[in-house]
This record gives C-alpha cells, sequence and structure tokens, in this order.
C-alpha cells in the first residue's frame, strides 16, 4: 500500500499536498490541467526531491532515508527512458544490475522480457534503430523485469497516436497484472484515465485528491475537473 | 515538473571526485598561482625597469591593439558575405576558419615568409613591377601574423552573430520594403555593436602573450614584446630578477585584458552550427556580388596560399629529412599525447567537483580551471624555474615540463567543451540512471563518459595539436640535444636551411592537423547516439 502521510511539496509560489493512500494492485490515472503539479507529485515519491513537510510510505515503511534506485518502484518518463548509446538489451539488463554485471541466466531474462513486449530478436539494435512506440515498450520490459512493486509511469506515452497509445494500456495492464505492481500514471487524456479504469487523483489547485472511483468520478465531474475538461 | 525542482538525491558526493578534484585544483593553483608567488618574491627589491623594457611594453601593447583592430576590421566583410551567400566550398572555408587554431604557430610564420618575405612570391611580383621587396621584419610583420591567424576567429565570432538574427526579422525587414542600408542599420549594426568588442578583447589578450610571432617576426630592440624580452633576460643574460620583473609586468598586462574580456562576456568561436544561411533579399546587385565575392575570395587567398607553399616547397625534401628532425618527432608526439592525458585529467577531475560542489567552491573551480587563459606560458615558466631550481636541473626536466604547461594552457578549453556536456547529461538522463540506481562507476561507465565522447575528443585533439606546434616554454628551458618538432624547425630556419625548414614545416602541420583529426574523429565514433 502507497501512503502519502500529510504531503506537502513547496518551492516559491508553487505548493502541492495530499494525504491519502492506494490499496496495492490498483490502477491510479492522475489527471489534472499542466502545471498543476502530477508530475512533481511523482517525482516526490520516486524520491528525486523531498517533500517540505510529511512523509511517503511503502506498506508503513517510511521512504525517505532512500536514494530513488533503492525505492520499491520503477518510473516511466515522458522521454529520456532509454540511452541512446546502449543496445536495448543493455537498456533493459541496467533493470537487473546498474552496473550491467550479468550471467547468462540473467541476460536470458533479458530476452524474454523483451519477447514478452514483443520485441523478441531486437536486442543488439540502438534505440534510434526503434520507432516511438518500440522504444515505449523497451521501458515497459525494463520495468516489467525489475518487478518492482509500485509502477509511476509520467506521461510515457504522449507523443504516440490514440491506437498506438491503446495499445500500450494494454501493456501497462498486462505487466501490472503479471507483477502484482500499483500503477500511478499521469496523464491529460480523460479517455486514456478511463481506459486504464481504477481509481483516479485528480491534481488541481494546489491539491492531489484523494483517489475517486474513475468512471464515477467522470460521469459526475467535480468543478475544477469540468473546468478541465472544458465542459465548465 | 521535475525541472522546477533540483535533484537532492542520486547524485552522491564521490570520494574518489573529490580527491581527484582536490589534487587537479591544487596543481593548477600552484602552476599558476604558485608560480606567479616565485615569480613576484624573485623580483621584489629587485633591478627596476630600464628603457629597453618600457619600450617592450609599449610594443606589446601597440602591437595588441593593431592586430585586434585590423583583425575585426576585415573580419566584418568576410563574415557578412559568409552569412549571405551560398556558394559551393562554403562549409569548407568555414571548416577551415577554425584551423590556424591548431596550426602551429612556427609553420604558419613560415608560410607567412614565403608570401610576405624577402623572396617570397609578393617581394618577387613586385620586383617584376619595378617595387622594391617587402621587409616583413617589425611590427607590421608581427601584426600581419596575428591578423593571419586572429581573423578567421574574428570571422567566425562575427558570423555566429550574424546567424543568430533571427530569420523571421529579414524577412519582416523585407516585408517592410528596408533596402540593405536600412537592414545594417536596423539589424546588422546592433548585432556588431553586441559581437565586435567581445572578439577585439579576446584577440587583444591572445596576442599580448604573444611569444613564438615575435620570436621569429619581431626585429631587434624595436619589435620586443615582454614575452619576448623575458625569453632574452632568461637565455642570453641570465638576469633572473629582471626576467621575473618582465613576468610581473606580462601578467598585470594579461590579468587588465583578462578582466575587460570577462565582462563583455567572452564569446566561443570553437562552436558549430555555423552551416546555415541567412536568407536576404535586394542583395542580388551585381555591385554586392561583386564585393562579397571579393571579400571571401581574398580572405580565402591569403589563409591558404601560405599553408600552399609549406606544403609545395616541403614535400620534395619530406622523404630525406635528418634523423634528428625524426628524433624530435617522436619526442613532440610523445609530449603531445602526455599533455593529452594531463589535460583530460584535469579537466574532467575539475568539471566533476564543479558539478557536484555549490556556490563558492563550484565558481572558485571554474575561475581556476580558466585561470590559464591570463597567464602567459613564459610567466609559469619563469616561476617553474625558479621553483625548480634549487633542487634539480631545470634543463633536465624540460620536456615533462613542457607537457605540463601545455596542459595548462588546453585546459581552458577543454574544460569549456566538457562541462557543459557534463551538466546536459546530468539533467536529461540523470533521473534514469538514479531511478535505476546506478552510482559510482556504473554511472560514469553507461551513463557519463559516452556522453562526454565527443567533447573529450574534440578537447584532446585540441590538447595535442596545441602540444605538438607549442614553441613557448619549452624555448626557456630546451637543451640543444633534446629539442622539441617546433625548436627543430626553429633553428632551421635560423640557419638558413630553408629547403629543409619547409619539409619539417609540413611534417609538423602534418602531426598537429592528424592528431587533431584522430581524437575528434575518435570522440565522433564513439558518441555513435
Amino acid at each position: 500500500m502507497l501512503t502519502l502521510e500529510g504531503v506537502v511539496i513547496e518551492q516559491g509560489a508553487f505548493r502541492l499536498a495530499a494525504d491519502w493512500s492506494v490499496r496495492a494492485g490498483a490502477l491510479v490515472p492522475v489527471v489534472g490541467p499542466s502545471g498543476a503539479g502530477k508530475s512533481t507529485l511523482l517525482s516526490v515519491i520516486a524520491g528525486f526531491f523531498p517533500p517540505s513537510s510529511g512523509r511517503v510510505l511503502w506498506d508503513g515503511k517510511d521512504l525517505s532515508p532512500l536514494e530513488p534506485g533503492a525505492r520499491p518502484l520503477s518510473i516511466v518518463f515522458q522521454d529520456n527512458n532509454l540511452f541512446p548509446h546502449l543496445t536495448v538489451a543493455q537498456n533493459v539488463g541496467l533493470g537487473l544490475s546498474p552496473g550491467l554485471k550479468l550471467d547468462r541466466a540473467g541476460w536470458r531474462r533479458v530476452e524474454d522480457s523483451l519477447g514478452r513486449v514483443g520485441l523478441q530478436g531486437l536486442g543488439a539494435r540502438k534505440p534510434a534503430a526503434l520507432s516511438g512506440g518500440q522504444q515505449s515498450r523497451v521501458a515497459l520490459a525494463r520495468v516489467l523485469l525489475r518487478a518492482r512493486p509500485l509502477m509511476l509511469l509520467d506521461e510515457p506515452f504522449a507523443a504516440l497516436g490514440p491506437a498506438l497509445r491503446a495499445e500500450m494500456l494494454g501493456l501497462v495492464r498486462d505487466v501490472a497484472a503479471e507483477t502484482g505492481a500499483t500503477v500511478l500514471m499521469v496523464t491529460h487524456e480523460p479517455r486514456d484515465a478511463l481506459r486504464l479504469g481504477g481509481e483516479t487523483v485528480l491534481v488541481a489547485d494546489g491539491m492531489a485528491a484523494a483517489p475517486t472511483e474513475t468512471a464515477a468520478l467522470f460521469d459526475a465531474p467535480p468543478e475544477t475537473l469540468r473546468a478541465y475538461l472544458g465542459e465548465g | 515538473m521535475a525541472g522546477r525542482f533540483g535533484p537532492v538525491t542520486g547524485r552522491a558526493r564521490h570520494p574518489v571526485i573529490r580527491i581527484a578534484g582536490g589534487a587537479a585544483a591544487l596543481v593548477v593553483a600552484a602552476l599558476t598561482l604558485g608560480t606567479l608567488v616565485a615569480v613576484a618574491l624573485r623580483a621584489d627589491g629587485g633591478p627596476s625597469l630600464g628603457p629597453a623594457d618600457w619600450a617592450a611594453i609599449r610594443f606589446t601593447l601597440i602591437q595588441a591593439v593593431l592586430s585586434a583592430v585590423f583583425s575585426v576590421l576585415l573580419a566584418v566583410p568576410v563574415a557578412r558575405a559568409l552569412a549571405r551567400r551560398r556558394f559551393p566550398g562554403r562549409v569548407l572555408l568555414v571548416t577551415l576558419l577554425g584551423a590556424p587554431f591548431i596550426l602551429p604557430t612556427i609553420v604558419a610564420v613560415l608560410g607567412l615568409l614565403a608570401v610576405f618575405g624577402r623572396s617570397g612570391i609578393l617581394s618577387t611580383a613586385l620586383g617584376w613591377v619595378g617595387l622594391g621587396p617587402i621587409h616583413i621584419y617589425g611590427l607590421h610583420g608581427v601584426v600581419l601574423a596575428h591578423v593571419f591567424f586572429n581573423m578567421p576567429l574574428a570571422v567566425r565570432l562575427i558570423l555566429q552573430g550574424w546567424l543568430a538574427i533571427p530569420a523571421e526579422r529579414f524577412r519582416l525587414a523585407a516585408s517592410l520594403g528596408m533596402g540593405p542600408r536600412e537592414v545594417f542599420r536596423r539589424l546588422e549594426w546592433p548585432m556588431l555593436r553586441a559581437v565586435v568588442p567581445g572578439a577585439f578583447l579576446v584577440i587583444f589578450l591572445v596576442c599580448t602573450t604573444s611569444f613564438a610571432v615575435a620570436l621569429t617576426l619581431g626585429g631587434g630592440p624595436r619589435g620586443t614584446t615582454v614575452e619576448l624580452a623575458i625569453y632574452q633576460a632568461f637565455r642570453f643574460e641570465f638576469d633572473l630578477g629582471r626576467a621575473a620583473l618582465l613576468s610581473l609586468i606580462q601578467f598585470g598586462i594579461c590579468a587588465v585584458a583578462a578582466v575587460a574580456v570577462w565582462r563583455v562576456s567572452l564569446p566561443s568561436g570553437l562552436g558549430g552550427g555555423l552551416g546555415r544561411v541567412v536568407e536576404r533579399w535586394g542583395i542580388a546587385t551585381p555591385g554586392l556580388r561583386a564585393l562579397d565575392a571579393a571579400a571571401i575570395l581574398l580572405a580565402a587567398l591569403f589563409l591558404l596560399t601560405p599553408l600552399a607553399l609549406i606544403v609545395i616547397r616541403g614535400a620534395p625534401g619530406l622523404l630525406s629529412l635528418p634523423p634528428s628532425v625524426l628524433q624530435a618527432t617522436f619526442r613532440s608526439l610523445v609530449v603531445a599525447l602526455c599533455s593529452v592525458m594531463l589535460t583530460l585529467a584535469l579537466a574532467l577531475s575539475l568539471a566533476l567537483m564543479a558539478q557536484r560542489a555549490r556556490g563558492l567552491v563550484a565558481g572558485g573551480t571554474e575561475a581556476l580551471a580558466s585561470l590559464s587563459i591570463a597567464v602567459s606560458p613564459l610567466v609559469i615558466g619563469t616561476g617553474l624555474f625558479l621553483l625548480v631550481y634549487p633542487f634539480a636541473d631545470p634543463v633536465r626536466l624540460a620536456l615533462p615540463i613542457t607537457a605540463l604547461v601545455n596542459a595548462l594552457m588546453s585546459l581552458p578549453f577543454a574544460y569549456r567543451a566538457i562541462a557543459p556536456a557534463l551538466a546536459e547529461v546530468e539533467t536529461v538522463r540523470g533521473p534514469l540512471a538514479s531511478s535505476l540506481g546506478m552510482r559510482g562507476w556504473a554511472r560514469m561507465r553507461y551513463m557519463v563518459l559516452p556522453a562526454l565522447a565527443r567533447p573529450m575528443g574534440f578537447a584532446a585533439g585540441l590538447a595535442a595539436a596545441l602540444s605538438m606546434g607549442d614553441l613557448g616554454v619549452i624555448a626557456l628551458f630546451a637543451d640543444p640535444g633534446q629539442v622539441t618538432l617546433p625548436m627543430q624547425l626553429y633553428a632551421l630556419m635560423g640557419s638558413y636551411r630553408m629547403e629543409q625548414a619547409a619539409s619539417t614545416a609540413l611534417l609538423l602541420l602534418a602531426c598537429s592537423l592528424a592528431l587533431f583529426w584522430i581524437f575528434d574523429r575518435g570522440g565522433r565514433m564513439r558518441a555513435d547516439a
């Protein structure tokens, strides 16, 4: 279970508060206007910078002393998810060992996970030789291999077309089901949120609201969400 | 959104980086500030300035001002022509404008002598129409050589300024019906006013530390720079007190010029991105076309003829060079490679430390890395001599000292190439590496070093070429039996063995360019992202 315990994030005039929990295995779209702090919230959970007050807990354990790489989570950014000078297999292999010290069994697991995201046999290529959708698949293959209990997705498919995005969301659901992971996914696309289902966190007006059932939220949107959706 | 906050974790303060950075900072501080203290102590209470010293100061300033004025004035029409004309060979010419930076000074001097010297092709041509030969030695020779070296730099800086004017402004000007005169007044003149002072000061600074040019083209007491005077006090009179005093004066001149450059924000002419051509309207008139063509043609002739003559005259004797030249080549290559390793080690250590530090330490490290722009090699050489002299024979250490001082001279350029790339990779790829738990050597090997391959290759190429062609501090210490290739070339010129000199110059030129090309190319090939 992920718990944000009285978390307040402040930077200059920017302020964001969050105080809620997400049960293990939940799928959680994070929506809200741009600049509201969706990515910032994920960055704090991932440990890139500390909140000004409050704590982030996983299964009751405080994460604040842990560096980003030691936290029980994987994060996929909007871009720069792959090192361009390393091969696809090496990029995925970093998920097993940050120093790429893999034995034969390790490399076999890398190849396996590439196969599971539909990239069988492409391990020797460099990322530049892949399409945008394939690059997203490489990042997901690494998430699969790391098998951390929490997945943070920061608009990872924003650059893809609608059909490809739907496909990737399906893959995310598969990966999450396979690893039993809890998923927090930032998106500005209501349809993506609905497709992922689960419970949605609405970030607006300095507040990350507690997760609400996604379909219900979009059926009867509160004032802030209506303004964002353009239905106000 | 993460860009709004600086990352706090994941940027481990690694002890190796602290130790390496601290050691590098110590070496640089000892060589620049330490040698200066040694010089100051020695000069204290020493002899006062004689008329010859005042003449050297005057000459240094006058030649530097004239060199900077002519370089910039001549560069403006060339840069304008390059900015607005598309023609075959334009990219090659712009690339060649970067070449004088890695060109051994003494080779260029030999090439200029072949054109403008007493028996050069220009004097010969003037002889046909009944005019006397040109006298190149003296103030105008020194200025000519400095313009040869620095006009291309000025062209690149000003060209950058031209290309930095947004294309939309030229379109707007055209749609408003502005002619070339109004475009110049509204768009180009403000740009020149912003760019030219910086270019002028950089060139002035470079020319105040001129040694090799003054050594070869300066004419006797009336054509002596302070740097040359240090050398003469040292080498011929062995008057260490006077050499130290002159070193202090040289430092003062450099420091004042450097502070001025600092305030005008130093432009960088080493970058790329000069491939674009400004789209212009109303410049297709025959007069303007002829003007631009003439500017480009004359600049190309001025830069290429001396080098072409070196190649033509040097090639026949290349295979029959004496063993002493080949030994000197080997020595120079070893010195250059050592200097490359030192440069990279210093630049990388300082850049890594500056990146991890905050506030004063970061600023101090950066200042230290740029310090040697303002310190002359001969001042460092004099200081090192004073420091080493009581303990060991400096002449026996000539080659290691040369490698070290050369590395120090290349450091500002290497640092400027490496530090921004380091900052960028940390910003762009740092979060990913941190989220994967990559730290220490793994982060260095798989994230940092691959991203630095290109700037490090470029820096290594610069350091190698600068060291290969350097005729500076080695002249202070040189043991006649242990000379480098530029020293050997200088000796050959001094004894008027011009054919051997031309072949040696060609060999030196080839070595410098090849070293630069190999390192730069190597870096580019490793950065295949």
